[in-house]
């Protein structure tokens, strides 16, 4: 699995134009996120890849190649900080809330929303943060589930921005 | 109904064009409407309709020729063309011959060609050629019309996702949706088309935009922040190249299209000539190197000379300049030139290592490359290291010797479509334009006639596009009006876009077409004879056992000259003949046999090893070996191999 955090033009049609040229290389996305940056004229992509090493950099220099992308950095997990987001609608009547509450309590999350049959939770972290919060919520019920891509930044004072390329 | 193709404002057509006939349109639209005023000092805006703009875009950028046809959303722009004395519009039949026409231009001038087409049907059929365009990095430019941005996504008449259809085959693309960002599209369209790997870029802009009013200032600034090409070569890079050169023991230049596109014909010969090192020019490059130069190996690849294929495939240095690795040049790719270090410059660094992983990649501009490429192997011949590569000149002299170019006379008495061809690449001579289709005259056209000279050879290499040797000879004579342009083309591609004729003969291009016509469709006829039992599945044309259509015929009324050759006594006659014909075009249909074959060949999926100089020949292999070598991928290859041990 393979992170990168790609700049692009704030532009219509920039999103087709990656995704595209992912699957018409043959390259499987398996999550990707997009929005603006602290500037406005540039997006931030954060595309996540199951490819080898090989094809990594023939995707990479591919996707250099668009007129729209303007700098692509690979994002090493050690080295950075990488989120994603959940929201789950886990099965709580009275009788199982308080048990569900404690779980959510302990993997840092929170509960936004509550109805006498169901609890809304939303957690945020890495990849296995998430699947382990699952595994604890699922003997409840899951009644509804919805992930975002993940976003990541490099650890540490550098920053990645579209000025430093020029 | 009008029909779904129709390019026409009447008829139905008219329950669209309602809702945009705005009042700039009707005002564009006559006769005493303002024209455009002398271009102003640089950069001072003035008013426009975008239309306008467009067409000074043009101007300023020194477009000289346009091929297109007009049509409903296109129709604003077509009228301050008309008024234009910088660019020239050629009204063509089709589309796809306006697209393969300014391939055709480009390929032959090294300028960016343009095309235009209305919006729905006009851009799907520029389809093709910008594919085309695509594949042999061509610098391109389409403009097409719009429907009208209230109408667009409404599944509109003759409206057309075009950016969508044709992100994949083209560098970039552009819809246009201010009216003041025309000039900066167009200014950053020709310069994304001929700047860094070259290819085609379409510009798509809506109706209303063209009709609205703007301001036009020259030159626009570009905002390209993503686009940096890479032109100066890694100094370290050019360095162990260098080095490495100065050991090989049997290196070859493996020169592609690209040192065309970069100019560098002249630093290519003097590396070559400095180093003695043997060139093999590929499908895209022929011309780039002169083919009498004694250094010259011939062509790479499945039709390839077996000098180039053997020596590239038994090379320990390939220097690959501006050329990709294409599967048709490396056959099977994990048995290619298995014992080279490869050196691969190119200005695309997504081709470094795509198919082979280059040793020493090299990005830049090969003409830049090459010079610096020069001065350091100089340093290291300075240095008293200078390989002697006697012992593989005698080796690559002994396949040039056993195993020249040549062919056979047909056993049935028919004419020889090879010597044909080779007789007009003779009596034209090597300063003339050749184009061709695609298929097996366009084989024989790359293996028989000499090129010396870069851009002469002018044909659709990656995408195979059957009917590109009529429109793009076409765009050729544009570029060259007093130049010869002979377009080789078979009798299938022919009957693909011999309507262009019509527009060559009235426009005053008199090219030449020679229609190798051996009454099918020759290569894959080919193909069934060697891979598929000799069963002749939909390649009889007609057009020997009924004469349908009887090309001279066709070509007269076409507007051109029509003769005809059916035997060796006359090929020369009527190859003079039609040298003559300088006021319209000339077709010759050639009447040749129909079991001729391209040879040698590397059977689809073997390995260059098994390159074969005609049937049962195979330089490369022990005969020996074959019962235990390894048998190339899939059924198909596996026969090739049989069949060819069968005549033995």
């Amino acid at each position: 699995m393979h992170t990168l955090s790609v700049l692009v033009e704030n532009v219509p049609g920039v999103l087709a134009r990656v995704s595209g040229l992912f699957s018409r290389r043959g390259f499987n996305i398996e999550s990707l996120a997009v929005g603006p940056t602290e500037n406005p004229e540039v997006s931030r992509m954060t595309i996540v890849v199951a490819v080898e090493e090989q094809p990594l950099e023939q995707v990479t220099k591919q996707l250099n190649k668009l007129v729209n992308v303007i700098k692509i950095v690979e994002l090493d997990p050690a080295s950075s900080v990488q989120r994603d987001l959940l929201l789950v609608k886990v099965r709580a009547d009275a009788t199982v809330r308080s048990q569900v509450l404690e779980t959510v309590e302990m993997f840092r999350a929170k509960v936004v929303d509550v109805s006498p049959e169901a609890v809304t939770v939303e957690a945020t972290g890495t990849h296995d943060k998430l699947n382990a919060l699952m595994r604890m919520l699922e003997p409840y019920g899951v009644r509804e589930l919805v992930k975002s891509g993940m976003v990541a930044l490099g650890r540490g004072a550098r920053s990645i921005t579209a000025n430093s390329t020029r | 109904m009008t029909s779904a193709t129709s390019r026409s404002e009447s008829g139905s057509a008219g329950d669209a064009e309602a809702t945009d006939a705005t009042e700039a349109s009707r005002k564009s639209a006559q006769p005493n409407a303002p024209r455009p005023k002398p271009t102003p000092p640089a950069g001072t805006p003035v008013r426009v309709t975008g239309a306008q703009s467009l067409v000074r875009a043009l101007e300023a950028i020194g477009s000289e020729v346009v091929f297109g046809i007009p049509g409903g959303t296109i129709l604003p722009a077509y009228d301050p063309l008309l008024d234009s004395t910088k660019v020239r519009h050629v009204l063509v039949r089709h589309e796809q011959a306006a697209g393969h026409a300014a391939t055709g231009y480009a390929q032959a001038t090294g300028k960016v060609g343009v095309c235009m087409a209305t919006s729905g049907p006009g851009a799907t059929n520029l389809v093709t050629p910008l594919a085309d365009a695509n594949m042999d990095s061509v610098p391109l430019v389409a403009i097409t019309g719009q429907q009208t941005r209230a109408l667009i996504g409404t599944d509109a008449f003759q409206e057309a996702d075009i950016c969508g259809i044709t992100m994949p085959i083209t560098k970039h693309n552009f819809l246009v949706t201010d009216p003041a960002d025309i000039p900066r599209v167009i200014a950053e369209a020709f310069h994304l088309a001929s700047t860094g790997r070259p290819g085609p870029v379409l510009v798509d802009i809506p109706k209303d935009v063209l009709q609205e009013t703007t301001s036009f200032a020259w030159p626009p600034e570009m905002t390209l922040p993503g686009y940096r090409p890479t032109l100066r070569p890694h100094g370290k890079q050019v360095r162990e190249a260098a080095r490495l050169i100065s050991q090989a023991r049997r290196p070859v230049l493996y020169v592609g299209g690209g040192v065309l596109k970069a100019e560098a014909s002249e630093e290519l010969r003097e590396l070559a000539e400095l180093t003695g090192i043997p060139v093999a020019t590929t499908l895209m490059a022929r011309g780039a190197f002169p083919d009498s130069h004694d250094h010259h190996v011939g062509m790479p690849g499945m039709h390839g000379s077996v000098s180039a294929v053997a020596a590239m495939q038994r090379s320990d240095l390939l220097l690959a300049l501006g050329a990709r690795f294409d599967d048709r040049v490396t056959g099977r790719l994990d048995s290619f030139a298995p014992e080279a270090t490869v050196v691969h410059a190119d200005i695309d660094p997504a081709e470094i290592s795509k198919n082979r992983k280059a040793d020493v990649p090299i990005v830049g501009d090969c003409k830049e490359i090459i010079r610096e490429l020069i001065d350091a192997v100089k340093f290291e011949h300075d240095r008293g290291d200078k390989p002697d590569l006697t012992a593989w000149w005698t080796q690559i002299d002994s396949w040039r010797d056993t195993f020249p170019a040549g062919y056979e006379w047909p056993d049935d008495g028919a004419l020889s479509p090879q010597y044909v061809i080779e007789r007009i690449g003779e009596l034209v001579g090597p300063d003339a334009y050749y184009t061709a289709g695609v298929g097996q005259h366009q084989m024989w056209a790359a293996q028989f006639i000499k090129y010396e000279n870069p851009r002469s050879w002018i044909n659709s290499g990656g995408l195979g596009t059957m009917g590109f040797a009529v429109p793009a000879a076409m765009g050729a004579q544009f570029g060259h009006p007093d130049t010869q342009v002979w377009a080789i083309d078979g009798d299938g591609c022919f009957q693909m876009t011999n309507q262009e004729l019509a527009t060559c003969a009235l426009e005053g291009a008199p090219i030449k077409v020679a229609v190798i016509n051996n009454g099918n469709l020759g290569m894959v006829r080919q193909w069934q004879n060697l891979f598929y039992d000799e069963r002749y599945s939909n390649t009889d044309l007609g057009t020997h056992k009924h004469r349908i259509p009887d090309f001279a015929l066709l070509a007269e009324s076409l507007g051109c000259a029509g003769l005809r050759c059916e035997t060796k006594e006359e090929v020369d006659d009527v190859i003079k003949q039609a040298m003559a014909i300088g006021d319209r075009p000339v077709v010759i249909d050639f009447v040749v046999g129909k079991d001729a074959q391209v040879w040698p060949m590397v059977g689809p999926g073997a390995s260059n090893d098994e390159v074969m100089a005609a049937r049962g020949i195979r330089p490369l292999f022990d005969d020996d070996d074959v019962a235990d070598g390894p048998a190339a991928d899939g059924i198909v290859a596996d026969r090739a191999v049989t069949d060819v041990r069968g005549e033995q």
